[in-house]
């Protein structure tokens, strides 16, 4: 928040400005007081807002020449890369800006995991991120519908078969869902209506995301309140904005990569094959950001069972601000809480691996390990730890790291307050 | 101890990754067939594309459709580049069915370059009576529709052997070592000095297998030279753009004692 209010310099700007201030919002943009040593892992915010707004570009104009007809949407994709002008370009573009959509994502996550991001005072950011998180999942996992080939297909009837765990309502809701009584034509039409819409509500979401930043401001590495404006912060424009848009074009050279010379090898390649209701892949997969959520919803024997975890899974991360009982925000002063972090980092990548691997033997073992260590952390881990931590001494600000003595931010807080 | 419990961890996952092809050694690993068109500024062999066609045209094409493919984009930079007058010989040598005509009848006409190729057979469920209950796949998209992509088309189509002591197959059933159950209901239909190849190139098997798989390859990904091409330019641009940003950005930074 700027501490003066913003009067524009020319006469039309002020008109304008009173009537709507939107100069005034422009001004705190520009100005907004950030902490000056955040890291590279601050940057996945602008890099998310470039990744949503790719998508949304991108993807209104394959939509200009995209079918949603379950005779036609095999054909029109392959119409879109070989007669479109740089349809090739643009599906490419899209189909990997999913995943670099949310390889961005989950840094970021992490990233509020490490830092305390999600902690007092910034539960409502985490908890819109978590919404934002949950479209995301919806939006891609319906893209993947549309080309209508047989991961496509099956992708879809597994997914929404899941619904149909629910005791009584169940096969109604999944035929609802349908508009038929399998996946047919009709769920192609509602999945790419959808599939439109979810986006602008991200978007939405994003501008609340970012509004709800800017009351409290950014955490930073050190997770302790700073004064802002003061000599612990720096204007966003322009040292933020150009650190952004270097960590954004190392990020475009990584998608370029994928994009243009290895575009396929996050599909799966049965993708290629037009849907067919009669025949069933060997193995069903969803795409790799999904694949740990895949590995918890299997690792249940009941299917209504794997479907409460699965969603359990998700819908823990919301109580977070409040399973989470350390005074300490970063887990830099946090000696044992770090170590569990790190633990669930593994835990979460090798579910994503079993995921992708037939659910028997050796992977169910691991999935079913996997998923017990993951609610553990949350519940039991997270609470314990907090208590019984001894976190290391907290700098009392940014610029003069000299340590306090104890580990009580809150002390530390109120001595930074009066600098 | 967490320390160490993190290792016992990573060392796990490591230990799973690596038993991973002990567990799923059912089929064969595909050849590894050193590619013109693979690595990153990979193009086709012009050559090997014409050829490739030439062995589609005559020996593939009487089952399997292509229908994603016009016969004009045999002219297009990129692909086999055959010449205007022979894209037009080669769309006009087939008979395509046009219509309705004013008096609502169907009739047949020469193939003009912007047609789509022409299937050999009218829908999916006369494709499959013909072909002894198994559908000859769309060849469109197939080598991105197949894990291993060319070098499991290649390995597929010079694969084929007698079956082990022990299998015996049904009717119109072949063996193949690359095959996913070692069973396959195509015939091995290439044979040394098969087709008569317009360059003079010795038609050995492996030649065709390789053409062919050329031409696959091609037709798949039609835009591969120029997403080559361009991707070069994009990563070259993007590093001169990022240095920039990056020398920038440290001279701003150093109005602040703060590292970035």
């Amino acid at each position: 928040m700027s501490e003066h209010e913003y009067t524009p310099k020319s006469k039309a700007g002020k008109w304008f400005n009173d009537r709507l201030p939107l100069l005034t919002l422009g001004a705190h943009l520009t100005d907004y007081p950030t902490p000056k040593n955040l890291n590279y892992w601050w940057t996945f915010g602008g890099i998310l807002t470039f990744c949503l707004i790719t998508q949304i570009v991108t993807g209104i104009v394959l939509a200009m020449h995209y079918v949603a007809h379950a005779d036609l949407a095999f054909a029109s994709v392959e119409h879109i890369m070989r007669d479109v002008n740089y349809g090739w370009l643009i599906r490419y573009i899209h189909s990997n800006g999913a995943s670099m959509f949310f390889l961005a994502v989950y840094i970021h996550i992490f990233r509020s995991l490490f830092y305390g991001s999600y902690k007092s005072p910034r539960e409502v950011i985490w908890i819109i991120g978590l919404m934002i998180y949950l479209l995301m999942m919806a939006a891609a996992f319906m893209g993947y519908v549309l080309p209508w080939g047989q991961m496509s297909f099956w992708g879809a009837t597994v997914i929404t078969n899941l619904f149909s765990a629910i005791p009584l309502v169940g096969d109604s809701i999944t035929t609802w869902l349908w508009g038929a009584y399998s996946v047919d034509n009709p769920t192609l039409n509602r999945f790419f209506s959808l599939h439109y819409l979810i986006p602008f509500l991200i978007l939405g979401l994003v501008v609340l995301h970012i509004w709800a930043l800017h009351i409290p401001g950014n955490n930073n590495p050190v997770g302790i309140d700073i004064k802002k404006p003061s000599k612990d912060t720096v204007p966003f424009h322009p040292y933020i904005t150009i650190k952004d848009a270097f960590a954004l074009l190392v990020f475009m050279i990584i998608f370029a990569g994928f994009v243009f010379f290895t575009p396929n090898v996050l599909g799966h390649s049965d993708n290629y094959i037009p849907a067919n209701p009669l025949v069933t892949p060997a193995h069903i997969v969803p795409e790799w950001y999904l694949l740990p959520f895949y590995a918890i919803l299997r690792s249940v024997p009941d299917k209504l069972g794997g479907v409460i975890l699965m969603f359990s899974a998700i819908f823990i991360l919301f109580v977070l601000p409040w399973l989470d009982t350390s005074k300490v925000r970063s887990a830099v002063f946090r000696p044992i809480y770090r170590q569990f972090f790190w633990i669930l980092v593994i835990d979460v990548l090798m579910l994503g691996y079993v995921g992708a691997m037939p659910a028997e033997g050796v992977y169910l073992v691991l999935a079913r390990v996997g998923t017990i260590y993951y609610f553990l952390h949350f519940i039991v881990v997270m609470p314990v730890v907090g208590y019984l931590e001894k976190t290391d001494p907290i700098p009392m600000s940014i610029s003069e790291p000299v340590l306090s003595g104890g580990a009580e931010p809150s002390i530390a807080r109120k001595v930074n307050d009066k600098v | 101890m967490i320390k160490s419990n993190i290792k016992l961890f990573v060392l796990s996952f490591l230990l799973i990754i690596t038993l991973r092809p002990l567990q799923s050694a059912e089929m064969v690993d595909p050849i590894k067939v050193d590619w013109s068109f693979k690595g990153l500024i990979g193009t086709f062999d012009r050559a090997s594309l014409q050829r490739g066609f030439q062995v589609y045209k005559e020996v593939c094409a009487s089952c399997h459709s292509m229908q994603y493919l016009s016969y004009r984009n045999l002219g297009e930079p990129g692909g086999p580049e055959f010449t205007d007058q022979e894209v037009k010989a080669i769309a006009s040598s087939f008979e395509i069915e046009d219509g309705p005509d004013a008096q609502g009848e169907m009739f047949t006409r020469p193939g003009r370059p912007s047609d789509k190729f022409k299937n050999p057979y009218p829908n999916v469920q006369a494709a499959t009576a013909a072909n002894g209950g198994a559908y000859p796949p769309d060849m469109s998209v197939l080598v991105k529709a197949r894990k291993g992509g060319a070098n499991y088309i290649y390995s597929v189509l010079v694969g084929y052997e007698d079956p082990p002591p022990g299998v015996t197959l049904d009717d119109g059933v072949y063996y193949n070592k690359y095959m996913a159950g070692n069973k396959i209901k195509m015939p091995n239909n290439l044979m040394d000095g098969l087709v008569e190849y317009a360059d003079g190139t010795e038609s050995t098997v492996d030649q065709m297998a390789k053409d062919v798989t050329t031409f696959l390859a091609w037709a798949a990904e039609p835009e591969l030279e120029e997403r080559h091409k361009t991707g070069v330019k994009v990563i070259i641009y993007l590093v001169l753009l990022t240095i920039l940003v990056y020398l920038s950005m440290k001279k701003i930074w150093s109005r602040v004692d703060s590292e970035v």
